[in-house]
């Protein structure tokens, strides 16, 4: 009997790079952050530009991750999807103007619950609008990529137009209610409250969305769907459905991202919508259509990325934001977190 | 003889021939059958959006793509002009080198996009372009040391296409038809002239084989990638042409108007404009530029008119007044964008095409 063959299996440990690979997109934001420390030289700029980043990441994150999703389930891309950002900040402002003597008085619970109902109705209303848009707008276009472009093109117009027709075509100012006004010193650096807010309702709604699409029934079938909706339909739920209520609930999210906007801005105009697209359109990209954590991680890096610039050359701080996305588009060209579907 | 000039793709319907023949009459004796200023001007900015629309239809309607960058390349063409024209003192030179290094630079700033977003993707290629385009726009209205900024920059061009410059004093008396014979009626000639041979060009570029090639594409990329065309390179090279022939276009609007503006050559409006064009007119066939760009430019600059007498004679309605306010007329071509992409998605050209 012969003895068994030389047999000696190597365990070759992973090379660092390859460990790293998965979690490269997640790293990029401290990494960003990081740099921007390094460039910066100076502790305190530098923790308020984080800080107003982060907030400004934030805020296109909960008015990007209704688009990604309804691309990621239904293939549709939704160029209208600024339009529910406009109506939002519209809805929402105008409900905080009715609520004057609340947001005027000096009382934090006053404040935030006038703050709360301009969430909620703005949030109403542009669910509402979701749903009719998919219904009158969308639905006919499904598989069309070509016409949906140019329809939800179409539908922006007219939403834009209709809100100039209700509200009249100035721009309106307003402010803060008294809670969220001014800013606190920490470590020598001055942050405004507001920013905190942002960050805290961002972080919530990022929370929110993975706990929905991770642990609940509703999140299986529409991640499985994003996957492989074919399959979800043969095995019995109606994916239309789950779809439509995708599509309001991102088009409700939009809303509360317009009334963010809106209050970190402190005017709003019909056409707020259109410009923050071009960031959301950005932010979509580099994450990978369809993925909400690509989303959110690409919306810190073009806050980030945006807030920095802006500080070190405030002229290049535009075309920073399209070096991010030329850049990360060499990387991966399918975005940072590519879904398997998306074709 | 009509043949070789179309390239083989005659309108193919009388109603839609005559329709041509008329626009195309109106255009070539405008300054003879309406004098005036303002229709003079009305005529020349329609000479030039023809091409521009039928430009933006050989990337839309001929290759699938859509593109929300063609202002940007229409404005690098005009501010080509307008900055040669600055340093170099008027003349034909400065115009023709203007044109050319703004045709170049589309065509060159278009292939990058392309190489970028066409790799992967066609519907990245809308979405980078919004952002690069609208990048530029503001770009264009921060540099104000070279481009003017917001205010944009006024320019002269050679004498012999200004209103100063007089001819044909001995033979004409200086007139011909009632009309002046003048420097001005030589410009219009010369956007004319420019936009008819442009226009030509691009009818023979999408009856070449080439063209084939990009319709095969946009009815099935698969497909025409598994027959062994390369689908990249024909988008990229589609993308490039059409830039170049927007920007084209925007130096003959720069000639014409002797001013360049953000707002007049980049603003996100004239984009939507060129959309509706292409889309009214009809997507896919070049004659649809040219009834979409006619209409267009009308309404744009007569209907407005007629809303707001609507609207006076609805006063002390509710909201009716607002809803018909000649500032509102947008949301009515939004309304019939809307339902011509639904009911209508060959346009004008299309319907009259099938009832023949």
């Amino acid at each position: 009997m012969s003895a068994a063959p030389e047999h000696a299996p190597t365990m070759a440990q992973a090379t660092l790079p390859e460990r790293i690979g998965p979690y490269m997109p997640v790293l990029l934001v401290p990494l960003l952050a990081l740099a921007g420390f390094i460039a910066i030289m100076n502790p305190a700029s530098w923790l308020t530009l984080t800080v107003s980043g982060l907030a400004m990441g934030m805020m296109i994150f909960i008015m990007a991750s209704g688009l990604t999703l309804v691309f990621g389930l239904m293939d549709v891309i939704n160029f209208g999807h600024g339009a529910f950002v406009s109506v939002g900040a519209f809805v929402g402002i105008s409900v905080l103007m009715l609520l004057g003597h609340m947001t005027e008085a000096p009382s934090l619970i006053l404040n935030l619950s006038a703050v709360l109902l301009a969430v909620i109705g703005a949030m109403l209303a542009t669910g509402a609008m979701g749903w009719a848009f998919e219904k009158v707008i969308v639905a006919p276009v499904y598989g069309h990529h070509l016409k949906q472009i140019l329809v939800t093109m179409g539908g922006l117009i007219v939403v834009e137009q209709l809100i100039i027709v209700l509200w009249g075509p100035e721009e309106i100012y307003f402010n803060r209610p008294e809670a969220l006004k001014g800013a606190i010193t920490f470590a020598g650096a001055a942050i405004e409250k507001y920013r905190l807010v942002a960050v805290a309702v961002g972080l919530a709604v990022f929370a929110a969305m993975r706990w929905v699409l991770r642990q609940t029934k509703i999140g299986l079938i529409v991640r499985a769907g994003v996957e492989n909706g074919e399959m979800v339909q043969a095995l019995g739920y109606r994916l239309k459905l789950v779809f439509v209520g995708v599509f309001i609930a991102g088009s409700a999210l939009a809303g509360l991202g317009g009334v963010m906007w809106a209050l970190y801005q402190e005017v709003i105009t019909a056409h707020m919508g259109n410009h923050a697209m071009i960031l959301i359109f950005i932010v979509v990209i580099i994450g990978g259509l369809g993925s909400v954590e690509g989303c959110f991680i690409g919306a810190l890096l073009v806050g980030l990325m945006q807030n920095y610039i802006a500080f070190i050359e405030p002229k290049a701080a535009l075309i920073s934001n399209i070096a991010l996305m030329v850049t990360i588009l060499m990387w991966r060209p399918m975005g940072m977190i590519p879904v398997v579907k998306a074709k | 003889m009509i043949r070789t000039v179309l390239s083989g793709d005659t309108p193919r319907s009388l109603p839609l021939a005559l329709i041509l023949g008329g626009i195309l009459l109106c255009l070539a004796l405008a300054p003879f059958l309406f004098p005036g200023v303002r229709t003079v001007d009305t005529a020349a900015r329609i000479c030039i959006f023809i091409v521009l629309v039928a430009s933006y239809d050989l990337l839309l309607g001929y290759g699938g793509i859509v593109s929300f960058a063609h202002t940007m390349f229409f404005g690098i063409g005009a501010y080509g002009v307008a900055l040669t024209s600055v340093h170099m003192g008027r003349g034909f030179d400065a115009i023709a080198i203007g044109a050319l290094a703004g045709a170049g630079l589309a065509a060159t700033l278009a292939l990058l996009i392309g190489l970028f977003s066409l790799r992967v993707r066609a519907i990245f290629f809308a979405m980078i372009t919004l952002a690069v385009a609208s990048a530029v726009a503001v770009l264009v209205s921060q540099l104000s040391g070279l481009t003017g900024g917001e205010d944009g920059l006024t320019f002269k061009t050679p004498r012999e296409l200004g209103p100063a410059f007089k001819f044909g004093k001995e033979t004409f008396d200086g007139k011909l038809l009632g009309v002046k014979l003048n420097g001005k009626l030589l410009a219009y000639y010369f956007v004319f002239i420019g936009a008819t041979l442009l226009f030509l060009a691009l009818l023979r570029v999408v009856n070449s084989p080439f063209g084939r090639v990009l319709q095969a594409i946009r009815e099935n990329d698969f497909r025409a990638e598994s027959i062994g065309y390369r689908v990249v390179y024909y988008r990229v090279a589609a993308t490039c042409l059409s830039a170049a022939i927007a920007a084209l276009a925007g130096s003959l609007y720069a000639v014409w108007l002797r001013y360049v503006g953000p707002d007049t050559v980049l603003s996100m409006e004239l984009m939507i404009d060129i959309l509706l064009m292409v889309v009214i007119g009809g997507m896919g066939t070049l004659y649809g530029a040219m009834i979409g760009a006619t209409l267009f430019v009308l309404a744009q600059n007569y209907l407005q008119n007629l809303m707001g007498a609507a609207s006076h004679l609805l006063e002390g309605l509710p909201l009716l007044p607002e809803l018909l306010s000649a500032d509102r007329w947008l949301l009515w071509l939004g309304v019939l964008f809307i339902l011509s992409v639904y009911f209508f998605p060959t346009g004008v050209v299309g319907r009259l095409r099938e009832k023949a």
